[in-house]
C-alpha cells in the first residue's frame, strides 16, 4: 500500500468485533444465566434427565474444542486424544476411592495430571508428522488403555465404580455435575478465544499458514506446539474426569476408546474446523442426531460416517465455515481486520 | 532354550503375517504420503469376500484368488475418485474420509455377517504342521503366509527398482509437480499404487481368514500393526519394513509367554522404544 | 507466424500479482534469453508457460494454438520442456533413471540416451549413482538431458548457471548450440547478462512483472540494459 501522494496518508486501524459478535455475546450471557439456573425450576424428573443429557453433551465438546484447538489450529491431527481423556477419568477416581478426594474436587486435579502426562507424551508423540502422527498418538493411547486394563487396583479390564460419591445425596450431585459440566463449556469456549486473540494464538495461526515463515520471524514453533498439545490435553482431561463423575462407572474400553475422537473428529469436521463456533454446532448436530437417530445402531453409524466423508469432500470447512463465507457471520471475533479509510481487510485468518 | 526358540520361532511365523499386512501400508504412504486409517477394516474386508464366495462352495483358495482382482478394482477406483481429492499437504481430509470409511465398513460387515467371529475353510491346511527338532512343530499354514509374505516383499522390491512403473511411483512420490512436467499422470498412478495396495490388503485378509478368524471390528487392531511394523522397520524400504514386521511379532510373542495380557501391549511399548531412540526406523532408505 | 507467444499474459501467486501483461514471441530454431533481477517474473513466466500456474486459455499460443490452462502433461506432450530452476532431480532415482523419466512423453526424436551420453560423457560414467549425489554441474546436465530426453521442439532453461563454477558453466552453454542446431528452439532465463547477451540471438528484459526491453543480442548497449534491468 503505497501512499498516493505526500498529503495522504492511509489511516489504518486494527477492528476486532463485529456487529455480530456484539449481539452474540450478549446472547451466549444470556443462555449461560438460564442454563445455570436450570436446577431451580422445571420438573424433577425431566429436569434430572436433561442435566444428565447435558453433562454427557457437554464432555464430548469439551474434548472436541479441544481436539480442534490441537488440530484446527495447532495443525496437529490427533486419534490418540482419548488417553488423556481416559488419564483424566482414572486419575479422578483413583483420587475419589484411594486418597480421600472429594470427586468433585478432583476433577481438576485430574485434567492438571493429563496435562502433566502430556508433556513426556508429546516427546514420543512429536516425532512423527502428518497422518502417521495421527495414528502414532492412537498407539499411545492404547498403550494406556492396556496399562489400565493389567491394572487389578482398578478392575483391570472390567472396570470399577467411583465409590467415593456414595455419600452424597443424588440431587447434590447431580446439581454439582451439572454446574461443574456447564462452567467446563463456558471455560473451554473461554480458554481457546482469550488463547486465539493472545500473542501466542497469533503466533498458532501463523504457524498453521506457513510454519517456515513463521520461524523465520522468530516464532518458537516447537514451544509453541507443546504448549498447544498440553492444554488440549489438560482440556481432555477434564472432559475425561468430568464424564465419570456423570457415569460413576469407568472401564479402559470406555475411558480410552477411539470413538472419543471419532466423535470429536465428526463434530469438529461437519460444525467447521479452524473456527469456535464449529464445534459448537457440529455439537448441537451431533447431540441432534444421536437423539433422534442411535436407536438405528449400525446404520446410524454408517449414515455418520458417510457424512463426514461427505461433509469432507465437498464442504472443507464444514457447515460453519460455509456460513461464515457466505454470510460473513462471525460471533467470536478472533480475527484482526484492517480497516482503511473506511474500507475493511481481512488479515490474521487462513483464506484457503 | 526350547521354549525361548519355539516363541522366537511363533514370533517370525506372526511377523510374516504382519509383514503382509504392513506392505500395503508402506506403498501408499510411500507413493503418495496417504495415511489409510480403514487399511485393517480392508483387510477384514478382503477376508469376508473370500470367507462370503467361498460360503457359496467356491473352493477357498480359488476364491482368495478371485478377490484379488476385485480388490485391485477397488482400490483404484477408491483412489481415482474420493481419495484423490484428499491428498495435499494437510493431512485432515484423508484421515477423516478414511475413518470415516473405517466406520460404515465395519458397520456394514456388522450387519451382513454379525459380529460372530469367521474363519475360511483352508481344507485342512491350518492343522497341518512340519517337525523340526525333536518335539519343535511349525504351523505349515504361518510358515505358507511367511513364504507369501516374502515373496511378495521380493516382489515389491522389485516393482519398484526394475520397472518403469516402479520408476514413476519413485519419481512422483519425490516431486509431483517435476513428475507432472515429464508427462507422467499422477492421478492414474495413485490410482495404481492404491490398487496394487489393495491387492496386497486382500491377499492378507484371506490368509488371516484361513490362519485364524475374522471378525468386523478386528480392522482397526491390524491398523496399528501394520503400521507399527512400518515405523519400526523404518520408511523407504520394503525388506525394511518385513523386518519392522519380524521384530513386532517376535516382541508380542515374547510378551504372550509372559502374561496373556502382555502381548500387545508389549509390541506398542516396543514400537515406542524404537521411536524414542531411533526415530528413522531401524533400516531407513535415505530419501 | 511464431512458434510459442504469449499476448498480455497475467499471472497470479494467490492474491498476488507476479505478471502485469507480457508480450512475448519466439520463432523456429532461434535461442532467446529473458533477463532480469531477482524477483522480476522470469521464473514465473516460464511456469506459465508450461502450465505450472493457471493462465486464460488464448494467453499462450504454442504453433498457432492456445495452450493456456493445459496441464503441465498436456504441455509436455506438445513439445514444451523445462529444465527447472535448482535442477529438481528426483533422489530416489538414478541418473540413468532421471534421463528415462524425461521420456515419460513418448515423443519421438533424434534425442536418446546414446546421443545424451555422448554430449555429456558424465551421464554414461555416472549412470547408476542416485542423481543428487553428482556435482551441481553434473546435475545441470542431468536435468538438461532430461528434458531433452522428451525430445521436445521448445526448451525453456531457468537459470542453469545458478551456483556453478565458471568452468562448468562454460561446458553446459558450450553444448547449447549444438542442442539448438538439431532443430531445438530455446529461452533463456539467466541472471549472468553477459552469458544471456553471447547465448542468444534476441533478448527480453523483464523488471517488476513487466518486459521492460527487448532488442537483438548484439545490438544493446551495456547501459541500456542496466537502465532495463533496474528501472528508474
Amino acid at each position: 500500500m503505497h501512499p498516493t501522494s505526500n498529503s495522504h496518508r492511509a489511516h489504518i486501524s486494527v477492528q476486532r468485533a463485529t456487529r455480530a459478535s456484539q449481539v452474540g455475546l450478549w446472547v451466549a450471557v444470556a443462555l449461560v444465566v438460564l442454563a445455570g439456573s436450570l436446577p431451580v425450576w422445571g420438573a424433577a424428573d425431566a429436569r434430572s434427565a436433561w442435566m444428565r443429557e447435558f453433562v454427557e453433551i457437554a464432555c464430548y465438546f469439551v474434548f472436541a474444542a479441544m481436539w480442534n484447538l490441537l488440530a484446527g489450529y495447532g495443525g496437529m491431527v490427533s486419534i490418540g486424544q482419548q488417553a488423556f481423556f481416559g488419564i483424566g477419568g482414572y486419575t479422578m477416581l483413583m483420587l475419589g476411592n484411594f486418597a480421600g478426594f472429594n470427586p468433585f474436587v478432583a476433577v481438576p486435579v485430574a485434567a492438571a495430571a493429563a496435562a502433566l502426562v502430556a508433556w513426556p507424551v508429546s516427546k514420543i508423540a512429536f516425532r512423527l508428522q502428518g497422518g502417521y502422527f495421527a495414528i502414532g498418538t492412537w498407539v499411545i493411547a492404547e498403550v494406556f488403555r492396556l496399562g489400565f486394563a493389567n491394572m487389578s487396583l482398578v478392575g483391570g479390564g472390567s472396570g470399577t465404580s467411583l465409590t467415593a460419591l456414595r455419600g452424597i445425596e443424588k440431587a447434590t450431585r447431580e446439581n454439582v455435575t451439572f454446574w461443574m459440566a456447564l462452567a467446563a463449556v463456558v471455560a473451554s469456549v473461554g480458554l481457546v478465544y482469550w488463547f486465539l486473540r493472545s500473542r501466542q494464538g497469533l503466533a498458532l495461526m501463523a504457524i498453521r499458514d506457513n510454519e517456515v515463515s513463521s520461524e523465520s520471524q522468530g516464532i518458537d514453533v516447537k514451544t509453541t506446539k507443546l504448549w498447544v498439545y498440553i492444554v488440549a490435553a489438560c482440556g481432555a482431561g477434564l472432559a475425561g474426569a468430568l464424564y465419570f463423575v456423570g457415569n460413576l462407572r469407568i472401564s479402559p474400553d470406555a475411558a480410552f476408546s477411539v470413538n472419543w475422537s471419532a466423535f470429536a473428529i465428526f463434530m469438529v469436521v461437519i460444525g467447521g474446523i479452524g473456527t469456535i463456533e464449529g464445534p459448537i454446532l457440529g455439537a448441537l448436530i451431533f447431540w441432534a442426531l444421536n437423539k433422534y437417530f442411535s436407536d438405528y445402531g449400525s446404520y446410524y453409524l454408517i449414515g455418520l460416517g458417510l457424512l463426514a466423508i461427505g461433509v469432507t469432500v465437498f464442504f472443507k470447512r464444514g457447515l460453519w465455515g460455509w456460513l461464515q463465507a457466505k454470510y460473513d457471520l462471525r460471533f467470536f471475533p478472533v480475527q484482526r481486520r484492517w480497516v482503511m479509510d473506511g474500507l475493511c481487510v481481512n488479515a490474521g485468518e487462513s483464506n484457503e | 532354550m526350547f521354549a525361548l526358540i519355539d516363541t522366537l520361532i511363533q514370533g517370525l511365523l506372526l511377523g510374516g503375517l504382519y509383514a503382509l499386512f504392513a506392505l500395503g501400508l508402506a506403498l501408499m504412504f510411500g507413493v503418495m504420503r496417504l495415511t489409510n486409517v480403514a487399511h485393517g477394516d480392508f483387510i477384514v474386508l478382503g477376508a469376508f469376500g473370500t470367507f462370503a464366495l467361498a460360503a457359496t462352495g467356491v473352493n477357498p483358495f480359488l476364491a482368495g484368488v478371485v478377490t484379488l482382482p476385485v480388490a485391485f478394482a477397488v482400490g483404484y477406483a477408491l483412489q481415482r475418485f474420493p481419495l484423490n481429492r484428499t491428498l495435499g499437504k494437510d493431512p485432515l481430509p484423508s484421515l477423516v474420509v478414511t475413518f470415516g470409511l473405517s466406520i460404515v465398513i465395519q458397520n456394514v460387515l456388522m450387519e451382513v455377517f454379525t459380529a460372530d467371529p469367521r474363519s475360511i475353510e483352508s481344507l485342512g491346511l491350518n492343522t497341518q504342521s512340519l517337525p523340526v527338532i525333536d518335539d519343535l512343530n511349525v504351523g505349515l499354514m504361518p510358515l505358507v503366509i511367511l513364504i507369501v509374505a516374502a515373496a511378495c516383499t521380493v516382489l515389491m522390491q522389485w516393482l519398484f527398482s526394475a520397472t518403469a512403473l516402479g520408476r514413476s511411483f519413485r519419481a512422483v512420490s519425490d516431486d509431483p509437480e517435476v513428475a507432472q512436467l515429464m508427462g507422467l499422470k499422477s492421478v492414474h498412478l495413485y490410482a495404481m499404487a492404491t490398487g496394487i495396495a489393495f491387492v496386497l490388503v486382500s491377499l492378507a485378509g484371506t490368509l488371516q481368514g484361513m490362519r485364524s478368524t475374522v471378525s468386523p471390528a478386528d480392522g482397526p487392531a491390524l491398523l496399528l500393526f501394520a503400521f507399527e511394523s512400518v515405523i519400526i522397520g523404518g520408511l523407504g524400504s520394503f525388506w525394511g519394513t518385513f523386518a519392522g514386521a519380524m521384530l513386532l511379532g517376535v516382541t508380542q510373542q515374547i510378551g504372550f509367554r509372559l502374561d496373556p495380557g502382555w502381548g500387545i501391549w508389549g509390541g506398542h511399548l516396543m514400537f515406542l522404544a524404537v521411536l524414542v531412540v531411533r526415530p528413522q526406523g531401524l533400516f531407513p532408505k535415505t530419501r | 507466424m511464431s512458434l510459442l507467444s504469449t499476448h498480455r499474459l497475467q499471472s497470479w501467486y494467490g492474491d498476488f500479482q507476479a505478471l502485469y501483461g507480457i508480450d512475448f514471441e519466439l520463432h523456429e530454431s532461434e535461442a532467446v534469453a529473458v533477463i532480469g533481477s531477482n524477483g522480476a517474473g522470469k521464473s514465473t513466466f516460464l511456469k506459465s508457460l508450461v502450465g505450472l500456474l493457471k493462465v486464460p486459455s488464448d494467453a499462450v499460443h504454442f504453433d498457432g494454438q492456445p495452450i493456456g490452462g493445459k496441464t503441465p502433461g498436456e504441455i509436455a506432450r506438445l513439445g514444451l520442456a523445462l529444465v527447472p530452476e535448482g535442477r529438481r532431480l528426483f533422489p530416489s532415482l538414478s541418473v540413468e533413471e532421471n534421463l528415462l523419466m524425461g521420456a515419460s512423453t513418448g515423443r519421438k526424436g533424434p534425442w536418446n540416451l546414446d546421443r545424451l551420453q555422448k554430449l555429456f560423457p558424465i551421464l554414461k560414467e555416472r549412470r547408476r549413482n542416485p542423481a543428487t549425489a553428482l556435482s551441481g554441474g553434473q546435475q545441470q546436465m542431468v536435468a538438461l538431458g532430461r528434458a531433452l530426453m522428451s525430445n521436445p521442439r521448445v526448451l525453456l532453461c531457468d537459470e542453469l548457471s545458478l551456483g556453478l563454477a565458471p568452468v562448468v558453466i562454460h561446458e553446459i552453454y558450450q553444448a547449447l548450440p549444438t542442442i539448438c542446431d538439431e532443430g531445438i528452439t530455446a529461452v533463456i532465463v539467466e541472471q549472468d547478462v553477459s552469458l544471456a547477451q553471447r547465448a542468444s540471438q534476441r533478448l527480453y528484459c523483464f523488471q517488476e512483472g513487466r518486459v521492460s526491453l527487448t532488442a537483438r543480442s548484439g545490438d544493446v548497449s551495456r547501459e541500456q540494459i542496466s537502465h532495463a534491468y533496474f528501472g528508474s
